[in-house]
């Protein structure tokens, strides 16, 4: 059942839309990042879930209950900001413990309390020491702790490790999602870095413009973006623009190409196909007509660790796959080569830029 | 600061001190004049003055009275235009300049115009803490700028949302959250309001009120070498008061404090 439901939410600031229109359910224990470029509108639905802003129109439930009128201060929600947020008067210790306070609970069961948290996010020893004098990584520790410390209905975080280095960024995330899979907490939480939304989260709902473009597992929102703008904002994804040819074909430029996806689409319909640069395979074309596959010339190798990016001129297309190192290097720059892909790992979307989130009927235009 | 002084600025530094220095020194010798020679016989007779000392504590309750009146005025209302209204930030600095730009003798006025009316009970139009709210005003643009800067130094807006997210009230929010915060400011504008009132002559005069500044007028018109006494135990005052500022705000956990850039 629902725990946490945003209903139709939508927002203006005066001339300026900010949610177009939001509706999204949680449910109980699980983990849900808003993901999107600023300015969609994601942490504008996270701040009207806090109540620190009202909703135009639209409801916050939680549990059944309606909170669109109730002030943050009795929400019950743990909110985790994306820095700054610490009490500066404050050591760790009172700052996990504010909420106690505020809760007219016990002393003992405070400390108790405090030290259990403390503990969890791996910060005992620093129980005495004041916001300037913890790295930015122990103070969103602190933080988390500090919003936890209330148990809260739900926990919210706001880009709350945007401010952190690379190094501590991974480690913090996975601890986040560690501590939220052990407590069983209904989180919501937003970032426009769409490796960190797929690395913790259940769901994942892709905004822009106010809007949920679409909304599943990461393995789903990777796998099978169901709009040109998921397919580019989430990982790299090579971009054909093609026509519909016969059952199953696709035609790019004067090549055709099998894909499976094409299927059932009017012939002729202008369409884009996506795909990931680990799909696309390359091999040496050392005459003409290399059939299903498009011909280029490697232009250049960008080293990117475990695996070379191979930029390829096809044309009126620039390509880009992911080889191994070793396979890169047998395809120096200046090589001819063909690129295709399996018939079935192709993508396609129609160039409507209609919104079609996946296993669902386009909703209607605006 | 590290950086070493040029001998130039030596000489600069040298008569930037000569010119607060001379007259300083010329006035303390002159208070120290008796007959012929040197004596303390002018302190004396301004220390044994019980006018001096009912009159320095009566400006020494009216700084009190107007800093706590500022402080319980100001703190909350700078805090709003920080947190809701930074669009009436223009407005409210340009009013904390007022005070600057209309005479004291102009405020007095329209005070007393104010208090004509009938509903303003006696015991405050008849005592000296009719000019409590004429102090106040004076004390706006101190009182805002110290305020004004230690809020910028904080995250007023996050602060006040991590608060309430856990729970905390306004009431709990201001006093638990934000006021720690912003002490060191509230504290630098209450001693700038305090020299301010220890000070302040022209209200107090032309409402007929007796206070410390009228009474170092007075002693000026009337005797000179106790005058000149007098200045120099306000001049050391204002110095105690200051050097007060500067002690509490290098305590360590709050934000410095500076007096007019001197830290």
């Amino acid at each position: 059942m629902a725990y946490l439901e945003l209903q139709k939410l939508h927002k203006r600031f005066g001339d300026f839309t900010a949610i177009e229109e939001i509706d999204v359910a949680l449910e109980g224990g699980e983990f849900l990042s808003f993901l999107g470029p600023s300015g969609c509108g994601k942490t504008t639905a996270l701040r009207i879930v806090a109540g620190f802003e009202r909703p135009t129109s639209g409801r916050i439930v939680v549990a059944g209950t309606d909170l669109t009128n109730v002030p943050p201060n009795q929400r019950d929600m743990g909110m985790v900001f994306q820095a700054y947020s610490l009490f500066p008067n404050m050591n760790a210790e009172d700052n996990i413990e504010f909420g106690l306070r505020v809760r007219r609970r016990s002393g003992a069961e405070r400390r108790k309390r405090v030290d259990e948290l403390l503990e969890l996010v791996g910060l005992s020893a620093a129980a005495k020491r004041y916001p300037h004098q913890l790295s930015g990584g122990m103070q969103q520790r602190v933080a988390l702790a500090r919003a936890l410390a209330i148990e809260p209905r739900v926990l919210l975080l706001d880009e709350p490790l945007s401010a952190l280095d690379a190094k501590v960024r991974v480690q913090l995330r996975e601890e986040i999602r560690r501590l939220q899979t052990q407590l069983g907490i209904t989180t919501l939480y937003v970032t426009h870095d769409q490796e960190e939304a797929l690395s913790v989260s259940d769901r994942v709902a892709v905004l822009s413009h106010g809007r949920i473009e679409q909304i599943g597992s990461p393995g789903d929102i990777y796998n099978a973006p169901g709009t040109p703008f998921v397919a580019e904002f989430i990982g790299t994804m090579n971009r054909l623009e093609a026509t519909v040819g016969d059952e199953g074909e696709v035609q790019v430029g004067g090549t055709l190409l099998p894909v499976a996806d094409a299927r059932g689409l009017p012939r002729g319909e202008r369409v884009l196909v996506l795909v990931r640069p680990e799909i696309l395979a390359l091999e040496r074309a050392d005459g003409a007509g290399a059939s299903g596959a498009l011909l280029g010339e490697v232009v250049a190798h960008i080293f990117l660790g475990a695996i070379t990016r191979v930029k390829v001129d096809a044309g009126e297309h620039e390509l880009s796959a992911d080889l191994p190192g070793a396979r890169a290097a047998e395809l120096p720059v200046g090589s001819r080569v063909a690129a295709r892909f399996p018939a079935d790992a192709g993508r396609v979307l129609a160039l409507s830029e209609q919104p079609r989130a996946s296993g669902e009927p386009a909703p209607a235009g605006p | 600061m590290t950086r070493r002084i040029p001998r130039s600025g030596w000489v600069w530094l040298a008569i930037g001190a000569a010119y607060f220095f001379i007259p300083l020194a010329a006035t303390a010798e002159f208070s120290l004049e008796e007959g012929s020679g040197y004596g303390f016989s002018s302190y004396r007779q301004i220390l044994d003055d019980p006018q001096f000392r009912d009159l320095l504590w009566t400006s020494f309750k009216l700084a009190l009275g107007t800093i706590v009146v500022s402080l319980i005025i100001f703190i909350p209302t700078v805090y709003w235009v920080h947190l809701r209204l930074p669009r009436l930030r223009p407005l409210v600095e340009f009013l904390s300049v007022l005070p600057f730009v209309v005479p004291p003798i102009v405020l007095v006025v329209g005070l007393l115009y104010v208090y004509s009316v009938n509903w303003v009970p006696g015991w405050f139009v008849e005592s000296t803490r009719f000019l409590v709210p004429g102090y106040v005003v004076l004390s706006f643009p101190f009182m805002f700028r110290a305020l004004d800067v230690s809020y910028r130094s904080i995250d007023v807006h996050t602060l006040t949302e991590a608060a309430q997210s856990l729970g905390a009230g306004w009431g709990r929010t201001l006093l638990k959250v934000i006021l720690p915060n912003i002490a060191a400011g509230a504290l630098s504008g209450s001693f700038l309001t305090f020299a301010l009132v220890m000070g302040e002559f022209t209200m107090a005069h032309i409402a007929l009120f007796n206070t410390f500044p009228t009474y170092i007028a007075y002693i000026g018109q009337t005797q000179a070498n106790p005058a000149a006494a007098l200045t120099i135990i306000s001049f050391g005052l204002t110095w105690l008061a200051l050097l007060g500022i500067l002690f509490v705000g290098r305590r360590p956990g709050r934000g410095a404090v500076s007096v007019g850039g001197a830290r």
